[in-house]
């Protein structure tokens, strides 16, 4: 990755366009900003979940089983926000107002805390720290999508998941290390929460540019860098968004405050903007069948927590090791995402996508296993190449599949179909787990994702037919991870 | 604003936001420091009391914060004593004193310690959460209720782990492990979870909260039979009286939000139930005074960190009178 603008081709013909080897990746400096503001934002909401439950029971008095009770709501609220605010940012056109509405809300969130006295304050604040997320995730990926090439998407998607991972490690560990310093401060590892919060709104509001997802720049570098190859890329008759590439629009080009982007010619085509979404829209072919199998693999996708509670019952690692577990997966996780993002921009992101479940499957079997240090390494190592592969990888097909003008919402219905899955996955594995045990449950939804994987295949294979012929796309907008992912998220 | 100003701005905004955390943290410490060490809120005595006494972990601000302390059965307003000994709950009974507590570092991670009449460590073994409930029966076996959380708010769920220990750590079984069931029928779904043991005069019966699907219920345990059977339901963290004749347990109100319980008395020999309303609603599991009055711990408004223990008639119609000021997790001592 690097954010020299002097290899930025400044010519593309049309007969390179396809070529994927000849774009040379280039990371748009918006990206590398939400990148940070995930991050900045993911260390200041994992510092506050790591420590949560001991402010509730030690500080406040209160019984972790009022607090459950509530986790239910929270998640159904979350995902109806979350669509609402996809929607929000197509209708508006404006995604960084719409994240900056989501992002502004968890930081206002985190000075209640400061405050915070009885249960219902907690309950209002979590509520509210819930509503923050659910707005911010489906147009942040939008824009992430916008300033992406095309032809190195899922790569994209990728640095922005390692920074936003970076962010989700450090947060609990350094909530530890002050409690460890000053053993009742809990509001110290809210007010250095809300510090990290405040500096997350200040990258977004200050550095990334403001831009209209509807007009897409055709050269811009920084914000616009599919400029160039993305008109490019998209084969001549393409299914549902025909019109929407290349389209220079004024906005992107000089949106962007931080990106150098007047360096380059702002417009190559004007065309006229793309017409407001309609719900109904969304639901093209290609996005119905990444929406399944999305669905479909989510429904064997159990939470992380089960998988670490399976490693424990082998009895071969110490229950204070249980809360550091994440550390290995989302080390994994972020030394890969990368990587494996270009891997599918290379070869078929689809098809990634769905074979990144083979290593879930992988995991699930290693835990059922359990057998020593080695196999629990794996086992994390597993999980990790999971996220790595699905994660950044669903953002980058949901947004490539999505009708143009259409990306917040099209992610916003990705995150929500998986999110959804995957907790009816946890409540239906939980009955299992305790009837059948960890070693046969475990077991059973390894060899249910193997059986499911080769119809995900197909059903995607199916997919890249009808959005436009080819695996690898031009238009990218994007999808965001679900609820399941190391770390909790964003 | 042009680049470089935006710049400015940014590079200003992280400076004060980490600049005012960072000082915020450093007042914390010593406000910690000073809290600790400083003179005691309380009355304080470095005499033991003498006879019967309450045990409990003191909250007052000051030296001994967190440490258990201890107040005459007959003045429990007066001069507390105090020991070394952090802990989260505590609860002493037959000479064996059960302390769950907190280990601070990175991870933060959970204990129980057992000790007996004089002091000397019997057994220790981790958690696997937070401190939540602990008890010791007649014969010295120790039931402790942690809160198993993952590491993240965004997961869906948490559980409790209960299990029944011998004082040395000899593990008596998981509570979930038992064979629950209600109206003579095996509860086998699925997603249960158990919370809050008492015990009785023999060695054998213990009472505990069975949870599944949302719902309650109290039920009575043999420890031999591995069992659980339901006697009551929407009951929670019950507590047998001293004379064995009632438990007294939280009962909620309600599908409220947030979660409001109230206190009830279940007679065992006629089954009758008696409701106790509170205003204020409470969060503990109830510790018995004598055989016809309640304690309990109730965070003290405003001031995070501290709690005060309420005394209750097990009557309908009572209301709760302040017991002993910058205290929790009770556990009286009658002899």
């Amino acid at each position: 990755m690097y954010l020299s603008l002097s290899q930025w081709r400044t010519q593309g013909s049309a007969t390179e366009r396809n070529d994927l080897q000849r774009v040379a990746f280039r990371l748009s400096p918006t990206i590398i900003a939400l990148g940070i503001v995930s991050m900045l934002t993911d260390i200041s909401s994992e510092s506050v979940a790591a420590v949560l439950p001991l402010f509730i029971t030690g500080a406040l008095g209160l019984s972790m089983v009022a607090y459950g009770f509530l986790e239910g709501l929270n998640q159904g609220l979350s995902a109806v926000v979350r669509i609402a605010a996809g929607y929000a940012a197509d209708r508006s056109d404006r995604p960084k107002h719409v994240a900056l509405a989501g992002y502004g809300l968890s930081m206002v969130a985190r000075v209640g805390l400061l405050f915070a006295q009885g249960f219902a304050g907690i309950t209002a604040i979590i509520g509210l720290d819930r509503i923050g997320k659910g707005i911010r995730t489906a147009p942040r990926d939008a824009m992430i999508q916008h300033a992406a090439q095309p032809e190195h998407l899922a790569r994209s998607f990728g640095v922005h998941r390692m920074l936003d991972t970076i962010g989700a490690t450090i947060g609990p560990l350094l909530a530890f290390a002050v409690l460890f310093v000053v053993p009742d401060g809990f509001r110290a590892v809210f007010v250095v929460s809300l510090a990290f919060a405040v500096i997350g709104v200040a990258v977004l509001a200050l550095v990334v540019p403001n831009t209209s997802l509807r007009a897409k720049p055709a050269t811009g570098i920084g914000d616009g860098d599919r400029g160039g190859g993305p008109a490019a890329t998209a084969p001549a008759g393409a299914g549902t968004a025909p019109a929407a590439t290349a389209h220079a629009g004024p906005a992107g080009a000089g949106a962007g405050p931080a990106t150098e982007a007047s360096a380059v010619p702002a417009a190559v085509h004007a065309t006229p903007a793309v017409p407001r979404p309609r719900m109904r829209e969304i639901a093209t072919p290609a996005m119905r069948r990444l929406l399944g199998t999305a669905g479909l693999l989510g429904l064997v996708t159990v939470g992380d927590g089960f998988v670490y509670l399976a490693l424990m019952e082998h009895g071969h690692l110490q229950t204070a090791w249980f809360p550091l577990l994440f550390v290995g997966t989302n080390t994994v996780f972020l030394a890969l995402a990368i990587p494996l993002g270009r891997v599918a921009d290379k070869t078929n992101r689809a098809t990634v996508f769905v074979l990144g479940h083979v290593a879930l499957g992988a995991a699930y079997l290693a835990a059922a296993a359990g057998t020593g240090l080695g196999i629990v390494l794996l086992c994390l190592a597993l999980l990790g190449v999971f996220y790595a592969a699905t994660d950044g990888v669903l953002a980058a097909l949901a947004s490539q599949w999505s009708p143009p003008g259409a990306a917040s919402t099209g992610i916003a219905a990705a995150q929500t179909v998986v999110a959804v899955a995957r907790l009816a996955a946890s409540t239906c594995f939980g009955v299992l787990w305790v009837v059948f045990g960890a070693v046969p449950t475990m077991t059973g939804a390894a060899v249910v994702l193997a059986a499911i994987v080769p119809l995900g295949l197909w059903l995607m294979a199916g997919a890249a037919r009808r959005s436009d012929g080819g695996g690898q796309q031009t238009r990218p907008p994007a999808a965001r991870r679900g609820s399941g992912v190391p770390g909790g998220g964003a | 604003m042009r680049p470089r100003a935006r710049m400015l701005v940014l590079l200003l905004v992280t400076a004060l936001a980490l600049g005012g955390a960072g000082a915020y943290a450093l007042s914390a410490y010593l406000a910690y420091q000073h809290r600790v060490s400083g003179p005691s809120q309380a009355d304080v005595a470095v005499v033991l009391p003498q006879g019967p006494h309450v045990l409990f972990r003191n909250t007052a601000a000051g030296t001994g914060y967190g440490m258990v302390a201890s107040v005459p059965l007959a003045d429990p307003a007066g001069p507390r004593s105090l020991t070394d000994m952090p802990c989260d709950r505590v609860y002493r009974a037959a000479g064996t004193l059960s302390c769950m507590r907190t280990v601070r570092g990175v991870p933060t991670t959970f204990e129980e310690q057992v000790y007996d009449a004089a002091g000397a460590r019997l057994g220790a073994w981790p958690l696997a959460g937070i401190p939540s409930r602990t008890r010791v029966s007649a014969d010295g076996l120790v039931a402790t209720t942690a809160f198993v959380t993952g590491h993240s708010y965004a997961g869906d769920a948490f559980s409790t782990e209960t299990v029944i220990r011998s004082a040395d750590g000899r593990d008596l079984g998981n509570l979930e492990d038992f064979t629950a069931s209600v109206d003579d029928r095996e509860l086998t779904a699925v997603d249960r979870n158990v919370w809050g043991v008492t015990f009785a005069a023999d060695a054998q019966t213990f009472y505990a909260t069975v949870a599944s699907g949302g719902q309650t219920w109290l039920m009575r345990g043999s420890l031999s039979d591995r069992t659980l059977r339901a006697v009551a339901s929407n009951a929670e963290c019950p507590s047998l009286s001293p004379d064995g004749r009632h438990i007294a347990y939280k009962k909620r109100r309600g599908a409220t939000m947030p979660v409001h319980w109230d206190i009830a008395v279940l007679d065992l020999a006629t089954h009758k139930e008696q409701l106790i309303r509170l205003p204020n609603g409470l969060d503990d599991q109830l510790e018995w005074l004598d055989d016809r009055t309640l304690l309990f711990g109730q965070p003290r408004p405003n001031a995070v960190g501290d709690s005060d223990v309420w005394r209750l008639d097990a009557a309908a119609g009572s209301t709760p009178e302040l017991f002993i000021e910058h205290a929790w997790s009770p556990s009286v001592q009658r002899r």
